[in-house]
This record gives C-alpha cells, structure tokens and sequence, in this order.
C-alpha cells in the first residue's frame, strides 16, 4: 500500500432515525480525496438518507460528518473543534467543517458540498443559462455588495457578472447545451437535464459533488457521456464526487472506491473488484436459497 | 341525406340543451327573481312574486343557449381543429416593440391631454379619479407582484403596509411636522422593517398556511389602528394631514403659493397635477427597481425559489433572507404608495384598509400575470379605471329605468369579467417570462413550465 489516502469527507458512526425507523444505523466511511466514491445498495438501504445527512437537508440523530479543505494536517485539529462546539475551524492551508452542525445552504456556501436530486429539480421556468448563474448567487451577491452597489452597476458587478457568465459557458460547452443557453429548462430533454443539474452543481466550485443516481433513466449513450462528464470533473477539478447510483456499468466503470449499504448498515466497503466477489453484497443483491439463509445471516451477523 | 339527418340530430341537441340548462335556471332564479321580499308601511315582511320577470329571463336564456350550442360549439370545434398560425405577425412585433415607449409618453403627457380634452373643468375629476388612483393601485401591484409574482409567495395582508405607510407619514407629519420628501423614504422603511418582523415568524409556513398568517396580520394591523384610539384616533381616523408642497411652496390660494409664484391664475388643479406626476414618479420608480433586481442574484434568487426552494438551499442559497428581502421590497413599496395616499386624500381611517383592498390588489397582480410588469399595469387599468368607467354609464338609466345604478352592479360585473378572462388566459393577461440574461437571443418562457410557488 502507498501512503494514506488523503481523506475529504469523514463519516463516523452516523445513524439516523426517523421515529421507531432506524434508516442509517451506524455507517462510517471515508471519501478520498480525487477519488469517485459510490454508495450502492438495494432500494431502501438508507443511501439517500446518508446524502441528505451530508448535504445538511437532515440533521443526524447521531454520528460526525467531518468535511476537510486543502491541507490532509487539518485532521489534526479535529478533536478540539468537536469539542470546542463550533462549526468549522480553519489553518493557514485548510479548513475543517462539521456538517451536522450546520444548515443546509451553509453546507453548500461554506463548505463547498454540492448535490445533485433522484428526481430533476432544475428551475424549469428559467433558462439553461439563468440555472447556472443562481449556482453563482453567494459570489455574485458578494461582488454587488448586497444588491445594493449593484443596482447602480458599479463596474466591479457588471466584471463578476460578465466573469460568471463565462464560467456558465465553460459548462454549457462542456455538457454540450451552448446552442440552447436560452430555452427553458424544463424544454430540455431528460438527458440533458440530467448534466445540466451536474453543472449546475459544479458553479458552485464544490470540493465534493454528491449526486443521486445521475443515471437514472438515461439510456446507454446517454449513461456513457454522463461518465465521461465525471471522470473529466474528476480530473480536471479539485472535486472529488460521492454518488448513489443502480446503473452498475456506471459503478463499475468510474468509481475507485465503493461503499455497500443493506437495511441501513454499511455491509461492505472496498475496491470495485473486491466489492464485485463479496458474498455479502451478492447476498443482499441476488437474494440467496432458502437453505442457506440462516448461514447468510449469521455471516451478515442478523 | 345523412347530412340533413345531421342537422336534426344537431338541432335536436340544442333544444335538449337549451331545455336543461332552462330548468336550471329556473330553479337557480325561482328565489333569486321569482320572489320579492319587501317591507311594507307597517313595517312587515311582504313576499311579492315577479313571475313575468322570471320567464323573461329563462326564455332569454333558452334562446341564448339553444344559439350557443347550435352556432358556437361547432365554430369553436372547427376553429380548434385549424393548425395555428406559426408565423409571428409584423404587427404583432411592432407593437411589442413599441408599447412600452408610447405607453410611458402617453401618461407623462395625460394631464396636458385630459386638459385640452375635458378643459380646466373636466380635467380634475380624469386626472384625479383616473390618473393617481389607477397610478396608487400600479404601484401597490408591483409592489405586491414582487412578493407573489417573483418570489412566489402568497401574502394576503398586502394592505397592512400600505396602513403603515400611510399612518406613518399621518402621525409624523402632524406630530413633527416633517415634510413629505422627508417621510416618504421613512414611511418606506417603517413599512418594511414590518414586512421584515411579520417575516420572520411567518416565513418557515408555506403555501395555505403562509396565505392565512398574512390575511391574519392584515387584520390584526387593521384592528390595532381602531382600538389604539389614543395614537391613531380609532374610527373617526385622521383628519388634517399636511399636503404636500412644491419643494416647499405650499398649493393654496395665498400669496405665496404655487400659483402665486409662478404667475398663474389659482386653480386647485395644479395641486392635483403635481400629486399625479409624483405618483407616477413613485411608480416608475418601483418599475425601475423591479426590473434591475429582477437582473440582480437577488431577483434571480426571488425567482429560483418560486420554481423550487429545495434546489435553492442545495445551492447555497440562504432562502430565509432571499424570502426576507422579497417581503421587505414589497412592503416598502406599498409603503411609499400609503404615505402618498395619506398625502393626497389628507384624511385616512380604517375603513381604507380593509381586506378587500389586498383582495383587489392580488387580483390585479393574479389578472395580469404573476411577474408581468406590463400585465399588472393593464390590469390595474382594467380593474380600478374599470370601476371608475362605471360612473360614467348613465346613458343605462335610459334602457333600464331611472332606479338603475350602474355602479351598484360593478362587483357582480367584475366578478364576471374575472371568470371570463381567467377561462380565456387562465394564467394572467401576460403570462409568459422575460429571461433576466440571454446568450444570443432572448426568447419568451411559456408560462407551461413556469410555477406559481408554493408559498
């Protein structure tokens, strides 16, 4: 083994429950810097619970959701920010946030986590390029001054403006919708729908982009762009990219590293290879023969 | 053959028609028209029946649906089977491209217009009742067109900062003796530091429940000005508010007053015309800011959250201080708008702020189309010029006797006219959206993929 990945998203022992239901029940893992990390398991296996945790849309019923910014020495100062009860701390190369305790726009505005939903929600009424200039909202509201400066188009708004408009374009080009920057979103087809809510995401300059089963409905060409999409966000940005996804040619394909979820635990965690071979995770997929369920569950530990 | 056997079916239908939607009537007028109820000399309840009257209307009926179904279902269903036409009309693109400058020069030059139509005489009444009264409703539409029509709220108490508005300016002005420029920014900010306190609490509701708590704070602001008799005189309200000056030249008939300044022969309409240019200065004035924020992140936001909040908090979009602001804009408006109306009647009570005002001032926003500057100013002509038009209907006395009143019918007329235009453009007069920003070509959203908001 190389040295210790460089770790951007830490979770411990984060359980959610919803009155009697316990949804996540104690998952911990990690998400490596640069890495595409998946988090695969049957329907109701807690996984989108795991990313509204993350994304700040609910608050854990327990567990650490730790977020880290530029420099790995950060880590080091976890413990006294968890003790000292604030939300984030920051040093000379890095930062470190604790999700949990924060609301949800915060999570996107300050600690740069962006999301992506199982069903679309763009702003259907608004056009392609007016979708990717509210990703830049935080920015564009700092260089108009609160709205206030800019209402009297102080020459440093109209330059943010111009300049944000430009990172829209870079997108547009990149998901291949330049030609339809001005119709309505909800013109689009679903494909492109699709990417264009990942660009969307990805104005928002986030160190770690979560998606929800961004291949959801697309059929195979459309599913192999969506790939190459991520590989390149992967390698060209410094984002690292947690998904839920079913597609497993989409799995298989793109993640380094994937996470199993089964009933709300975590059943297995690994290289996509590993992952493949182990009988757990085919257990929970495949189902297994009526005679060998009491060996399953005693090897899953029911 | 089978074509004349058609057209007995077809006719055979309209009477069946005609025959149901009769019966109907019938039994909808039977206590509606049919019968009378009238107090006699002694006082008593009389029941008098109109029997006449009643078969006259239900044959008038009968006669209107049997056409109906006869004649215009089948001209509409052939019409809709018609391709429409694609090709944009020269006229049409004229026009939009022209409204809005002729619209803007006509109400700069309608006083000089109504003068040298109506003459000195005439004109008070068309500048007066016309000009600032259809001006005050624009402006509290774009102000309200702001909190419902961007941001997608609901908020049926819109007149409890125009109260505010207008017994801010009352108060100071007669405690203090501050002028109106001085408490015309002032009263907008009391008003939306209110819409900023009724905020707070308020906006963590959504849709019916966000639409109730606003009807509720319009009431309780009503019911404060009543009972807190000893700040705001209750009932009998507060008379002898100071008009405004021309930058400190008092309207009256003295010596130095305005007409005596400026060389001209006293007229009570001078006053009337500055108080119509600054009212269509305030409303230009919202317009103006309207349309830059709409081009702001703000305005952007106000809009991303009417279509989905979710998405708006997932991209770092703090949407209880983008709901804030929405709420604030609105009532600062309607706060300058109140403490011009105060100015301008220089007597203000409750009774101006009733419910019905917000109805009227929602309808006008929801009739012209939820974010439509335009539309919202027409339909503000349509419904405030509208009621007004009604005065001026007497030539109806001579078809429908002397005892008729026109404007005794006008809700029931509006009301009409509300369904009509709401089955025709069921999404306002204008109804599609103006990009704010455009790459190559700005084209028009169809009002299909655009939402109301959910509160």
């Amino acid at each position: 083994m190389a040295a210790a990945p460089d770790i951007v998203l830490r979770v411990e022992h984060l359980t959610m429950r919803f009155g009697g239901l316990v949804a996540v029940d104690n998952v911990s893992f990690d998400v490596a810097s640069g890495d595409i990390t998946a988090l695969i398991g049957p329907n109701g296996a807690g996984k989108t619970t795991v990313f509204n945790c993350i994304t700040g849309f609910y608050k854990p019923s327990e567990g650490r959701l730790t977020l880290k910014h530029g420099d790995p020495a950060m880590w080091n100062a976890l413990e006294a920010l968890t003790d000292r009860g604030e939300r984030h701390t920051s040093g000379p190369d890095g930062a470190l946030y604790l999700l949990e305790r924060m609301p949800d726009y915060l999570v996107t505005q300050q600690a740069r986590v962006a999301r992506t939903f199982q069903n679309i929600r763009l702003f259907a009424g608004m056009t392609v390029l007016e979708n990717l200039l509210v990703a830049q909202h935080n920015v564009l509201m700092l260089a108009s001054g609160f709205t206030f400066l800019g209402i009297f188009g102080i020459p440093s708004y109209t330059a943010a403006e111009r300049a944000s408009i430009e990172k829209a374009k870079f997108w547009l080009d990149r998901i291949g919708l330049m030609a339809r920057a001005d119709d309505p979103a909800g013109d689009l087809p679903y494909g492109a729908q699709r990417r264009l809510e990942v660009a969307r995401a990805m104005c928002t300059e986030p160190v770690l982009l979560c998606l929800d089963e961004p291949a959801a409905g697309l059929n195979p060409h459309e599913s192999a762009e969506l790939n190459e999409l991520l590989l390149s966000i992967r390698n060209d940005h410094d984002t690292s990219i947690l998904l839920i996804e079913h597609d497993m040619s989409v799995v298989m394909g793109i993640s380094d590293h994937i996470v199993v979820l089964d009933y709300g635990v975590k059943i297995a965690d690994g290289k996509p290879e590993a992952v493949r071979n182990d009988a757990k995770v085919i257990a929970a997929y495949l189902g297994v023969a009526d005679e060998e369920v009491a060996e399953v569950e005693a090897e899953v530990g029911l | 053959m089978a074509g004349v056997q058609g057209e007995r079916l077809d006719l055979v239908r309209a009477l069946g028609d005609a025959a149901r939607t009769s019966v109907i009537a019938f039994f909808l007028f039977l206590p509606l028209i049919g019968f009378l109820t009238q107090t006699d000399i002694n006082n008593v309840l009389i029941l008098t029946t109109r029997w006449p009257l009643l078969f006259s209307w239900i044959g008038a009926i009968f006669i209107g649906r049997f056409v109906y179904s006869l004649v215009v279902t089948p001209w509409l269903a052939k019409r809709a089977m018609r391709p429409a036409a694609t090709t944009p009309s020269t006229f049409r693109s004229f026009v939009g491209k022209w409204f809005v400058p002729f619209a803007i020069g006509f109400v700069i030059a309608y006083p000089l217009i109504v003068i040298f139509t109506a003459g000195y005489g005439g004109a008070l009444k068309w500048i007066d009742n016309f000009g600032i009264q259809i001006l005050i409703y624009v402006m509290l539409g774009w102000g309200l067109n702001i909190v419902v029509g961007l941001a997608g709220l609901l908020d049926l108490g819109y007149v409890a900062f125009y109260a505010v508005g207008a017994y801010s300016y009352a108060l100071l002005a007669k405690t203090f003796g501050f002028t109106f420029w001085l408490l015309l920014p002032l009263a907008g900010i009391l008003s939306s530091f209110w819409g900023i306190l009724l905020g707070f609490p308020v906006l963590r509701l959504r849709g019916d429940y966000l639409a109730i708590v606003t009807l509720a704070f319009g009431e309780i602001i009503r019911l404060i000005l009543i009972n807190f008799v000893d700040l705001t005189n209750g009932y009998a309200g507060i008379s002898g508010i100071p008009r405004p000056s021309f930058f400190g030249i008092p309207f009256n008939a003295s010596d130095n007053g305005f007409d005596a300044v400026f060389g001209l022969e006293f007229s009570p309409l001078h006053r009337t015309i500055f108080l119509y240019y600054v009212i269509l200065g305030l409303a230009f004035l919202t317009a103006f800011v309207t349309v830059r924020l709409r081009r702001m992140p703000v305005g952007r936001a106000w809009e991303a959250l009417r279509e989905d909040e979710i998405a708006c908090r997932s991209l770092g979009i703090n949407t209880t201080n983008t709901k804030l602001t929405a709420f604030a804009m609105g009532a600062m408006f309607a706060g300058f708008a109140g403490s011009f109306f105060a100015a301008r009647q220089g007597f203000i009570s409750p009774e101006s702020f009733t419910f019905l005002e917000s109805a009227t001032v929602l309808s006008i926003v929801v009739l012209g189309g939820m974010g439509s500057q335009i539309g919202v100013a027409l339909a503000a002509i349509a419904f405030v010029g509208g009621t007004e038009m009604l005065r001026e209907l007497n030539f109806l006395k001579q078809i429908f006797g002397d005892t008729f009143d026109p404007t005794q019918y006008r809700m029931l007329l509006f009301g009409f006219c509300m369904v009509l235009i709401m089955i025709w453009r069921p999404r306002g007069l204008i109804s599609t959206r103006e990009p704010s920003v455009f790459l190559k070509e700005r084209k028009s959203i169809s009002a299909d993929l655009t939402k109301e908001g959910h509160g």
